[in-house]
């Protein structure tokens, strides 16, 4: 029995030395474990053997049964492996090649910036209103204390539609609409952006551009008030360290009237080609709203007062992005929308 | 305007420079647009030719030498007029003129260090050049001294602010109004004006009449000077006008500009004799010639004011005088016109026929005291310069209130609106800077002088606090009001966000479009908007459907070389209905080429933009709610492969394909109007129980007749299926050999849940087969490979 059994085991290392693939371990586990396998075989004869003698077999034929299944499980996993590595050099490929492309779509600037523009003034408060773009010239210059005949209104050219309807030429004109459409004479936050109209087309001006107005009227409102304001609504809109500077200014519709400057974000305020040397450019108009403005709205200007301001969008959306033209805002070109594929980051100039 | 500081240090001692100056005005509100100095060439000093030899090698220059002083330079000239004994102008080396800095250098083989000028290389403006200044280098007089500045000898020597002003200043388009504004600004008194002259024994009164027959003329002046002696201007006249921007002419009309410019009031000066004895003011009659003084005829309007004898019309009020009473070489004796005129009307006028220096003055409104100023100014004038004769009395008709504002305000108001604290002293002490009277009682009393006719309540007085005491020196606050949420309509950004994901690009276009393009992709009914003054006809009305756009967007973009052109746009859409101008916001998309998402490339069909008008109506909460029904389609659409789409019976939009008579290349467009689709409310998101038991799979293919549309069978499954059937989808459409020709296969693949238990085979199969029972018998169908 034990020469048997040595045998087997010799026979069993020879035969692991040559096996090469998991389909000889199989063949080789048929070999020792099938019916007629050389371990099986030798307990084959057992009903024969007495008491004793079946002790000594049964307990000789598991240690060689455990000795031959832990061989073949080892050389099994071994060339498991090999195998496996083999399929995985097998499945690598070559990731540098290009993706399976998803289109890309893109927001419009000019829109991107209304969005920031109305996040930031809603989390002030404000209410953002729309008005129409074909407006009254009641609502568009004469509720704004810009009476017919008024030189204000060379300034701003107008298209007009009828001898009463024209092509709104600023977004103040929802200011009209928004204090006669207050029937209770309530404190007013609001904002509007929008498309507005003029009849001049050049390479700074575009016929057609956007104006975001503001307006805020209540009691004892100041243009200290109306600084702060400013101050954060450049900041969030060109970076933290902008400063705003107020000049004294002319607007028919608003007394005191300011321009508002902010320092130049290019140059941090020293001076450079964008703020023309000065540190500063002009990106608003904005006053205390005029008491004739504020009596045609039905708001008592002994009780009541306000403030409103006004800003050009196409211009924010040109510094923010580093458009050098207006024009590139309107033409369209898909290599130009593309490239607005993205999210923006908060105050993105820099 | 152009303020000469000169001119203006005739009326106040200035000890800041000239771009300080420009500065701090700016800080009050009056912006400039620039700053410099008259003659911008350095470098220039005095010389003498001492000696002018031909140059060896050329037939027109010479070489001199010329005495600067210091030293003796040789000098090249090239000028027909150089010469021996001439004072000249010298550019030394290193010397900056307009056309470029000069060096030392070699002029056929002769050293050159310097150069001689004429006047028209040192950087004036050309309109206020004679034709010598041109041809040949400037002559200095004898006595010039040599080696010292020619432009302070020529006593050019001024710098020039050029301001942009605000509509309301029209009191700083004077030397005085500027001279008062820099008086407050830094606290300084403004100067006397002479208008002392002398006056003879006659009266003009008797000799002349005035006639007024319109209201648009309150106050009109006229005074007599005889005998003058037309000469040229003094050179301090010409050098003021010149930096002022106006060119000189003769001392009369010189005087005339000169007291405009320091006066604000546009004069007049009539030559007596061609005038006549009368003057008339009315309206122009419709069709009315003038020959203006520039010698063009122009067609008046019954809007024009003009200034006329009984014959006929010798001037346009406000704007230019007429031709044939023009300042002459041989006038002898002149009228002198000052007055007001409606200042609306004067702007429409020069609107039409011509923007002069009078008529911006007349628009911006004048002060009247200074309509006699005027008058006065000019006979001081024309006594010392023109050697006149000032005829007594004056004609005079005057309508107008010369009396003083006075305005009360508090000093409360002034801090409240401001936002800031200041005292009663620092607040009076201002006004009276800016040369306003005061009286101080409960209220602040306020005197506010005519010269500053933009100043008429309280608020104006207190932006003028706010003006001198520094706008800019008030701090921003943080406005404490009561927290409440602000309102915003986010529909607009969803879409975009939607279709951006979705991989479409985002346009801005323009609203207005030609006409011819208005009325095209669409069948709505309405009536086009256009402008009354186009810039072009390219854009003359509002467009309607905003397709016309997206499709000039794709052919510049295709010009480009540009493919694949996937785009859209949110704007208003225009008409005029009822006679009401309606605009409603509209969405637009086009989409041409191939488009890519995920891993298959497909070229543009109609069930792409379909899928892309599902998924955004999905995404906007209105699933199940919106049909497509091929009814009231434009002509511009493929008949065949477009619809309109349906919400809740109301049609709120279209799709489809560009017809090919319309566009040859394949083009699928979808426009909505999204006033329609928002009026329709949508349901909150809310979860839905999900099954917990296995549903039961069927598949079912249809053969029909070619022309009859999925969504029929869809309505039919749906019918029989009743609330088992979850979901419907077709996974195959086939036509071909193996079906007869005008039939078509549609596959589906329907699945039957319960969400509360296990379905049984057999219900299903009662329902499936009830199905098939009513689609082959609706819809004349049968079941394919049965």
């Amino acid at each position: 029995m034990k020469e048997q059994m040595k045998k087997i085991q010799e026979e069993l290392d020879q035969d692991i030395i040559n096996t090469k693939s998991l389909k000889e371990v199989a063949d080789l586990k048929v070999k020792y474990f099938g019916k007629k396998g050389l371990v099986t075989e030798l307990t084959s004869n057992m009903k024969e053997l007495s008491i004793e003698e079946r002790k000594e077999v049964g307990k000789l034929s598991n240690e060689i049964r455990t000795y031959v299944t832990e061989k073949l499980s080892t050389i099994e996993k071994e060339l498991e492996l090999e195998e496996l590595n083999k399929k995985l050099e097998k499945d690598t490929i070559d990731i540098s090649l290009p993706s399976d492309k998803i289109k890309k779509g893109s927001r419009h600037p000019f829109n991107r910036i209304i969005e920031d523009v109305e996040d930031f003034f809603v989390s002030m408060g404000y209410d953002v209103v729309d008005g129409p773009e074909v407006e009254t010239d009641e609502n568009c210059f004469q509720r704004l204390n810009v009476p017919l005949g008024h030189p204000a209104r060379d300034a701003q050219d107008t298209f007009y539609i009828d001898s009463d309807y024209l092509l709104r030429t600023q977004t103040s004109s929802v200011q009209a609409r928004t204090m006669q459409k207050n029937q209770e004479k309530t404190p007013i936050r609001m904002i509007c952006p929008g498309k507005v109209y003029r009849r001049d087309d050049d390479a700074t001006h575009s016929h057609q551009f956007g104006q975001v107005e503001g307006l805020v009227i209540d009691k004892n409102v100041s243009l200290a008030d109306l600084k702060g304001t400013l101050e954060l609504f450049a900041k969030k809109m060109l970076g933290e360290n902008t400063k705003v500077r107020f000049r004294p200014s002319f607007f028919p519709f608003t007394e005191p009237s300011v321009e508002v400057d902010v320092s130049c974000f290019k140059c941090g305020g020293k001076g450079c080609s964008l703020c023309k040397q000065t540190g500063w450019i002009e990106v608003l108009g904005a006053g205390m709203v005029h008491p004739n403005v504020l009596r045609m709205g039905g708001y008592d200007p002994e009780v009541w007062t306000g403030f409103a301001f006004g800003t050009g969008l196409d211009r924010f959306a040109m510094f923010r992005y580093a458009i050098p033209d207006i024009r590139y805002l309107y033409t369209n070109d898909i290599r130009f929308l593309e490239q607005f594929d993205r999210k923006d980051e908060e105050n993105e100039i820099k | 305007m152009k303020l000469s500081r000169k001119f203006l240090s005739d009326y106040i001692d200035l000890d800041v420079d000239t771009k300080q100056l420009a500065e701090d005005m700016t800080s009050i509100g009056n912006e400039y647009d620039s700053c410099s100095k008259l003659i911008p060439a350095t470098n220039l000093v005095i010389g003498e030719v001492l000696e002018c030899i031909p140059h060896p090698d050329s037939d027109h220059l010479h070489v001199c030498k010329v005495n600067v002083g210091k030293e003796t330079l040789q000098i090249v000239c090239g000028a027909p007029n150089v010469r021996k004994g001439l004072k000249v102008i010298v550019a030394l080396v290193g010397a900056e003129l307009p056309d470029g800095t000069i060096k030392k250098g070699m002029i056929r083989g002769q050293e050159s260090n310097g150069m001689l000028c004429a006047m028209s290389e040192l950087g004036l403006e050309h309109k206020f050049l004679k034709e010598e200044d041109f041809t040949g280098i400037h002559e200095l007089s004898q006595d010039a001294p040599i080696g010292e500045d020619p432009i302070s000898y020529l006593k050019l020597d001024d710098e020039v602010i050029d301001f942009e002003l605000t509509s309301n200043r029209g009191d700083l388009l004077s030397i005085l109004g500027m001279a008062y504004e820099i008086g407050a600004l830094y606290n300084k008194k403004v100067k006397e004006i002479d208008l002392s002259f002398q006056e003879n024994q006659e009266d003009i009164n008797t000799q002349f009449s005035l006639e007024i027959q319109t209201e648009n003329c309150p106050l009109f002046l006229a005074k007599k000077v005889k005998n003058v002696v037309i000469k040229e201007s003094p050179d301090f006249i010409k050098n003021r006008l010149i930096a002022s921007g106006i060119r000189p002419i003769n001392n009369v009309v010189d005087i005339s500009n000169y007291v405009m410019l320091e006066t604000g009031q546009p004069l007049h000066y009539y030559d007596s004799n061609r005038l006549g004895n009368q003057i008339i003011v009315r309206m122009a009659k419709d069709h009315e010639k003038l020959t203006t003084l520039d010698g063009q005829e122009r067609l008046l309007s019954d809007q024009d004011i003009v200034i006329a004898t009984e014959k006929e019309a010798v001037g346009l009020a406000g704007v230019m005088g007429g031709l044939t009473t023009e300042i002459e070489e041989d006038t002898k004796d002149i009228i002198i016109e000052a007055a007001i005129f409606h200042p609306t009307l004067i702007r429409k006028t020069s609107k039409k026929i011509l923007r002069s220096e009078a008529s911006t003055r007349f628009e911006k409104g004048l002060d009247p005291k200074r309509t006699y100023m005027a008058i006065e100014r000019s006979c001081h004038l024309l006594e010392k310069y023109a050697d006149a004769t000032i005829v007594g009395g004056m004609v005079e008709y005057n309508q107008i209130d010369t009396s003083e504002k006075e305005i009360k305000i508090t000093l409360e108001k002034i801090n409240q609106v401001l936002g800031i604290t200041l005292d009663k002293e620092t607040v009076i002490d201002i006004f009276k800077r800016l040369g306003f009277s005061v009286i101080e009682k409960e209220q602040i009393i306020v005197t506010v002088p005519t010269r500053r006719t933009d100043i008429s309540i309280a608020e104006d007085l207190i932006e003028e606090v706010g003006r001198i005491y520094g706008i800019d020196h008030i701090e921003g606050k943080q406005m404490i009001l009561p927290v409440v949420p602000g309102k915003v309509n986010k529909n607009n950004r969803q879409i975009r966000n939607k279709l951006a994901m979705l991989g479409l690009n985002e346009t801005l276009s323009y609203a207005l479009i030609p006409e011819t393009e208005v009325k095209k992709y669409t069948t709505d009914q309405f009536e086009m908007i256009k402008v009354l003054d186009p810039m072009s006809e390219d854009r003359n009305t509002l467009r309607h459907s905003l397709l016309p756009s997206l499709i000039s967007i794709y052919e510049y973009n295709k010009a480009r070389g540009n493919k694949d052109i996937c785009i859209y746009e949110i704007g208003k859409s225009f008409g005029k209905v009822d006679d009401c101008y309606q605009e409603a916001n509209h969405l637009a998309i086009l989409m041409t080429g191939t488009y890519t998402l995920g891993l298959h490339p497909k070229k543009v069909d109609f069930y792409i933009i379909k899928g892309i008008l599902e998924e955004l109506l999905d995404y906007l909460g209105y699933q199940n709610r919106y049909s497509l029904q091929v009814q009231d389609l434009p002509s511009e659409l493929h008949p065949g492969q477009s619809a309109s789409i349906i919400l809740n019976d109301t049609k709120i939009g279209i799709l489809g394909k560009i017809h090919p008579s319309v566009m040859k290349d394949d083009a699928y467009v979808l426009e909505m109007d999204l006033e329609k689709l928002f009026s329709f409310r949508t349901k909150a998101m809310q979860y839905k129980e999900i099954s917990k038991f296995p549903g039961i799979i069927k598949d079912v293919a249809f053969v029909v007749d070619q022309k009859t549309p999925a969504s029929e069978l869809i309505k039919w499954i749906k019918k029989e299926g009743g609330k088992l059937l979850k979901n419907i989808s077709i996974f195959d459409v086939y036509e071909g050999d193996k079906i007869e020709k005008n039939e078509r296969s549609i596959a589906f693949s329907l699945v039957f849940e319960d969400a509360t238990r296990t379905l049984n085979e057999e219900e299903v199969m009662e329902i499936f087969n009830r199905i098939i029972a009513t689609v082959e018998n609706k819809l004349n169908a049968r079941i394919r490979d049965k």
